[in-house]
Order: C-alpha cells, then structure tokens, then sequence
C-alpha cells in the first residue's frame, strides 16, 4: 500500500519550509535511515530520512518550492511494483488539517474567588501540658533525634554534622547515638551532596541535608529546584524527594553580603517545595519533626541569631506543629502585623512599644511560607483594617508583597490604609557595623509603619 | 589506548544475540517513528534521537539483575525501552498524551518508571551524575547488593557536579557504574574542541576509580565491559567507570542543522560500524538465525513500534485538572 511521505516539521515553530533538493529520484528504493531530501527553513538546512522502506513511486513537490507548508504530502512511497502514477499532489498553501485531539473534560480548580477566610485557631498543644525552657538549637536536635529514633529511614548529612558536632552545634551528641552510617560528615560540595540526597530519597531514603548556611545552599539550588522539587510531578506522581533541607538561613551579624541573605520569598515561590521559617524553639521542634515526616522536599530557614534565644517548650512525647497554620502571638484590635523568623523579634518588639502608646497590634506569625497560612492574615486584617508585613529579605518581590496582593486581591473593601511591607534594604549586606544596622529592618521602622498606615 | 573489542570467541548463545539483535532495532524503529511524529508536529520541543547508540545501552542492561537501578540524561528513549519499560506509555509521553509515562506531564526528557528502577530522564545536563550516586548511596544504605547504572555524555563529563559525585562515591564506595556515552558530539561540539584530555575514562583515577574504555558500537563488548563493572560494584568495591566510544547518526535534538561534521562521516560510521547491522551479521554468519528469522523480528518490532505510534496519537490529552494534581504527595 502506497503512503505519503509529508513535509516535516524540524523544529517546534517550523509552519513552513523550502523543499531545496531531492536525493532521490522516482523508481529508487530507499530503506529507513535513507536521505530523502534536503529541507530549509529560515533557520538551518537539514536533511530529511525516509522512515519506511520502499519505492519513491512520484515526487509531488519539485525541488526549489519555496513555502511548502508542514504536512503538505510530497512525495508517494509505493511498495514494489505498485503504480502510483494517478496520484496528484495536493495544493502547496494547503493549510494543515487539525485534527482535534480528545480531552478528558475535567474541571480545572477555579480561581481563588474572594472567600471568607476559616483560620485554624486551634491551640498548638492541649492546655496544662507541661513546659520547658529550651533553646532553638536544644529543639531542633531534640527533633531530629526524635524522629531518627523512630523512622530508621532518616539520616542527616551536611558538612561538619558528626565529628565536629555541627558547625553551629546543632547535631550536638547525634553521632554518638546513631553512629556514622546515619551522621555523615560530607566534603565541602554542596552541589554533589545535595545531588546525592536527592537520588538517596529518590531511592525510599528520608535524608536531613544541613547547609553550613543557606549561603551555600545557591551551589545546590539546581538540584533543590529542579531534581528535589519538580520530579513528583515530572514522573505523573511516581516518584518525589522526601526529604529536609535545612541550616541557618539570613543575615548573622558582621559577616558581610555573601553570608547575610534571606531565602525566604526565593524557596516560596517553587511549587513543589514546602518552606519553613521558625522564630520559637516550640515551632523549630514541632515543624522540623513535620517536615521529617513530610513526603515533600521541606526548606527549613533558621537563623543563626536565634539558636541560642530561650523559648517554652511543650514537654510531650510527639509534639509536632503542621504546615500552613499560622500563630497569633498577640491579639489586637488596631492593627496586625505579620512576619515570620527573626523578624518576628522586630514585630513582638513593636508590638509592645506601640501598646505604651496605646495601639492594639495583633502580631502573626506566619511559621510556614509554603503554604502559606492566608486565612489567619485575611481575618485578622477585616477586624483590624490595618496591616504592615516584617521581613528581612529584600523588597523587590518579597513575601509583603505577595501579602499585599493577596490581602488587597481578599479583602480590599476592609483596608483603611495602604499595606506597608517593611524589609531589609535594597542593597548588598555591608560589614560596618552601623551600616549593617541600616541595611536590616528595625523595631522603629515597624513602629513608624504602623503609625502611618494607622494616620497617627 | 584502543577501545576493548569483544573476545574472539563471545561468550553468548544464538538466543541472546538474537535478543540484542531485536532489543536493539526496537530502539532504532522507535526512534525512526519518534522523528517522524515529531515532523508531522504531534511531538513538541525538544526531542533528543538515540539512534546509532543502541549497543550502548543494550550491551550495558544484558548485565542488570532484577532491582538494579538506572538514571540518565534526555536522550532517553533508548533507555527506557531497554529496561523493559512498555513502547506505547513511552511514546504517548512523547506526544504529551494521558497514556504517557507521566500522564504527558513530563515529555520526551522527563519520564520516570518506579517499577522497572529507571529514575529518569533529567533534562539539567550532568544533573542526573549525583542523583544516580544518591540512588546508590540509597542502596547501600539498606544493606542489599544492588548497582545504578549512571549514564551521561561526553559533554556533561566536563560539568563540576560529576567530580564532586566521584569523589564521594569513591569515599563512600558507593555501588554505582558511571557510563560515559561518548558519541563525541556535545551537541555541536566536537570533543577535542570542549575536553583537555581526551580519555575521560581515566578521570576517575584522581579518585581511586577504575575505568575503561568500550567499543560502544560493539554490543558484546559492551556487555562483557558491563559484568565486570557489575562484579566490581556488587562486590562492595565502589564505583566504576565505562567510557564507551559511540556516535549518533542524528542531531542533538531534531532541530540541529548538522554543521559541524560532514554527512561522509557520518554515513562512513553507519555503513561501517552500525552496531544493528553487526550482530545482523553475527547472527547470519554464525547461522544462529536465518534471513526469513531476521525478517520475523523486523517484522514483530515495526508491528510494536505501529501500535505505539497509533496508541500516542489516540491516547486523549491529559484532563485540564492534571495541571494541578501530583505537585505535593
């Protein structure tokens, strides 16, 4: 049976190309792989195989036809001693048939319509639990053991994590209990490593990567995003990364603009990703023992600065805190301040100074960044109208913003004044000591924002 | 250093060449279809073709056991279909359609197959380096005895990442077989242009692995390279290291004009060292098969790689709520 060899298509954007010389002639027998013609477009020459073998019975476009259309039949491929002689070739402007292509009808979730938000306002744990005062790094090696003890699957590596103790000791005593098939120290080669876990979780393992901080974590952000992050969805849902990333993440103090750099609205923004960034000890333990057990590669943002910051603790058997539930730190009527990680300390402290002058501030603390806990803010914005965000990241593109939009996108008609995101500065982290104190956003700047958007 | 050939006398029956022989064309049929669906635009973007390769991956797999892992780049087609993994999922993923590998959601560099161990696919070239160890590291961990077979190019060979993964897999004596494909294109760069020295089998001797250079148009050769990189790793001695020398009659991707080496080049290696058409001879020479036998296969291979071809372009689109599912487990 005689088939159509059509005019192909060389490229993704390839509509129509230039038929510039046959290789073949009619009456040649030609086998898959044979060169049957040499095909230009206004990008490139190419040479064009036959995929089937047989007779080229009739050449229908001649050589040096300019704008034959992709799909245009060109040439008739007979089998031996058939007669495709009667074959006409059809016009060369011919548009391309569509066929169409059936689709399962199914409707796509609809756009986030204004809701009216439901925040969880669930207590983190039962009333008259026993506290503990603990450190942010007693609770998040509290964690980590925790969840080693349980699930022999998990296993943290980074640099400097066994031997050594932890760069900033918060793998403190882990080798000693689980030995060093489970606490890996790694070379200093944060791509290679990172890579390395995400085939280890890849492979049914639940690995803990420590970056000494998220600095270094940019060597590595290749196989976060695109190997950690995507593959779930790349493989239809066979195969993802379960799997932590976590290390101090922020400006510490006078170490200049390549170790001082929030992550923060970067890991946000990935679909795939879930992202953590606690401020207390009690959220460190609950969210690090969640994002362990999470299936989903989890970025873990702490801060240099807080490890040693003493917080209550709940002294219970498996205290974990779940992603996407915002805290309220303080209830208030004027305004509501939302931030999350250290600049939670910026926004407490406001708080308290604006109370001195009488304005109620509710203050959120967002805890996760993906997903985000929008429910709480928007709610709190409708009783409050008022709202500045805290952050130390820069402000092109930062989570205030993204509150902004949505806040505006949720609950226009409440707001009295504009949004005020207060953040870091929009410059390189500088050594200098004062300078430093400039390029960080400070309590007097969310002092001064919520009394602009509160026109006192 | 010339390339290792098969021994004289191959140590294989008339089945298994047989089988190379089918494994090897389905492969090369497929590919042939591929690059014509993508010219009659039902496959988009990128589609990076294996032919010319075959032995590579044919000879390598002959080596696996049941459990044993593979990852690569995206020329992957190849891969897959030799791990066992079915032609019509393949190529419905090709064609972006609901009965693909990924349910169309990944396309011709991004497929992945749980059951058959083929942990894809991965579109960053060298990328793929470091997961592969991880796989291994994987492995070892849990105590059981398999291997990965990492697979990646001439020219990823020069990204950073493949060294840092040498370096722990060796450390760590992870049970993972890197195989070099070198078809000594990086796209259109010819290696002596993009490498220093030449003989990237020996880069692993700065980390304590072993390597060796494979005729990769010889599929026994391949195979008896991949036993003893097999036995080496499954024994617990750590990594190891296969460059084997291939070609791609092919462009990079399908939209490559092919200037950078001549079509005589190219059609010498095809009409001399066709891996498809060696074992062809293999198997008439040493009357293992005969010409109608030969014609039964082809015949059997065009029939699968049809079925595919109509399966990928009747499979329908993937539900418009397939853009929102498998983003979180």
């Amino acid at each position: 049976m005689a088939t159509e060899i059509l005019m192909p298509a060389l490229s993704p954007t390839m509509e129509e190309g230039t038929l510039a010389k046959w290789l073949v002639k009619e009456g040649d027998t030609v086998q898959s792989g044979d060169i049957l013609a040499e095909i230009e477009t206004d990008k490139a020459t190419m040479e064009f195989e036959a995929v089937d073998e047989g007779v080229i019975g009739k050449i229908l476009i001649a050589e040096g036809t300019e704008g034959v259309a992709v799909n245009t039949a060109i040439a008739i491929l007979a089998e031996d001693g058939e007669d495709v002689s009667a074959v006409e070739a059809t016009p060369v402007a011919a548009t391309t048939e569509v066929t169409p292509i059936p689709t399962t009808v199914a409707a796509a979730p609809a756009q986030a319509a204004p809701t009216a938000p439901a925040p969880d306002l669930s207590p983190d744990w039962p009333d008259g639990t026993p506290m503990k005062t603990q450190t942010v790094r007693e609770a998040l090696r509290d964690a980590m053991a925790e969840e080693m003890r349980g699930d022999e699957d998990v296993y943290l590596m980074g640099e400097e994590v066994a031997e050594y103790q932890g760069a900033y000791k918060i793998s403190q005593g882990l080798l000693d209990e689980f030995g060093s098939k489970r606490v890996i120290d790694t070379p200093i080669t944060e791509h290679g490593f990172a890579g390395i876990a995400v085939g280890a979780a890849f492979g049914g393992l639940k690995p803990i990567v420590e970056f000494m901080t998220f600095n270094f974590a940019m060597q590595a952000i290749d196989q976060i995003i695109n190997s950690a992050a995507k593959t779930l969805y790349m493989s239809g849902g066979q195969m993802g990364a379960p799997m932590v990333f976590r290390g101090p993440n922020g400006a510490a103090a006078r170490v200049g603009a390549q170790h001082s750099q929030d992550y923060a609205a970067w890991y946000a923004q990935i679909p795939g990703l879930k992202v953590a960034m606690p401020y207390s000890a009690s959220d460190a333990k609950g969210l690090l023992k969640s994002a362990i057990r999470d299936p989903n590669p989890v970025i873990f943002l702490e801060n240099e600065i807080m490890y040693g910051r003493s917080f209550e603790v709940p002294d219970m058997d498996d205290f974990t805190i779940p992603f996407g539930k915002a805290r309220i730190w303080r209830e208030g009527t004027d305004v509501t301040i939302v931030s999350f990680g250290i600049g939670m300390h910026y926004a407490l402290e406001a708080a308290d100074k604006l109370a001195e002058d009488g304005v109620s501030a509710e203050v959120i603390d967002l805890r996760t960044l993906r997903p985000i806990d929008y429910d709480t803010v928007i709610a709190s914005v409708m009783k409050t109208n008022r709202c500045v965000t805290v952050e130390e990241g820069w402000p092109v593109g930062s989570i205030g913003n993204h509150l902004s939009a949505t806040i505006m996108e949720r609950a226009f008609d409440y707001l009295d004044a504009p949004v005020i995101n207060c953040t870091g500065k929009d410059v390189p982290m500088p050594y200098a000591a004062n300078l430093e104190k400039l390029a960080l956003t400070t309590t007097d700047e969310v002092v001064a924002a919520v009394k602009q958007v509160t026109y006192r | 250093m010339a390339a290792k050939r098969a021994a004289k006398k191959p140590n294989v029956s008339g089945e298994e060449l047989k089988q190379y022989y089918r494994d090897m064309l389905l492969i090369r049929r497929f590919e042939e279809k591929a690059g014509q669906l993508y010219g009659m635009g039902l496959i988009g973007g990128f589609c990076h073709l294996y032919i010319g390769q075959e032995a590579v991956v044919v000879g390598l797999e002959a080596a696996t056991e049941e459990g044993d892992k593979r990852i690569t780049s995206y020329r992957d087609h190849g891969h897959m279909l030799a791990c066992g993994m079915d032609a019509n999922g393949v190529m419905a993923e090709l064609t972006g359609r609901e009965g693909g590998y990924s349910k169309g959601k990944g396309g011709s560099m991004h497929m992945f197959s749980k059951e058959k161990h083929f942990y894809g696919g991965h579109g960053i070239v060298g990328a793929q380096v470091p997961l592969g160890a991880g796989l291994a590291f994987a492995d070892k961990y849990k105590g059981n005895s398999r291997v990965t077979f990492t697979y990646f190019g001439d020219g990823a060979a020069n990204q950073g990442q493949v060294y840092e993964t040498f370096n722990m897999a060796a450390l760590w004596d992870l049970p993972v077989i890197f195989v070099i494909e070198n078809n000594q294109y990086a796209m259109g760069t010819a290696q002596a242009r993009s490498t220093s020295s030449q003989d990237i089998y020996k880069r692993g001797e700065a980390f304590g692995i072993p390597g060796e250079m494979v005729d990769g148009m010889d599929v026994l050769a391949v195979k008896d390279a991949s036993e003893r990189a097999v036995k080496h790793c499954r024994s617990g001695k750590g990594p190891y290291i296969l460059e084997v020398k291939t070609y791609r009659y092919r462009g990079h991707s399908m939209s490559d004009p092919a200037k950078y080496r001549t079509r005589e080049e190219v059609q010498k290696m095809r009409e001399e060292r066709d891996p498809i058409e060696n074992v062809r001879q293999m198997l008439l020479t040493g009357k293992h098969a005969s010409e109608d036998d030969l014609k039964a296969i082809d015949k059997e291979i065009k029939a699968i790689v049809n079925a595919s071809a109509d399966f990928a372009k009747e499979s329908p689109l993937p539900g418009e709520a397939e853009l929102w599912t498998d983003i979180y487990a």
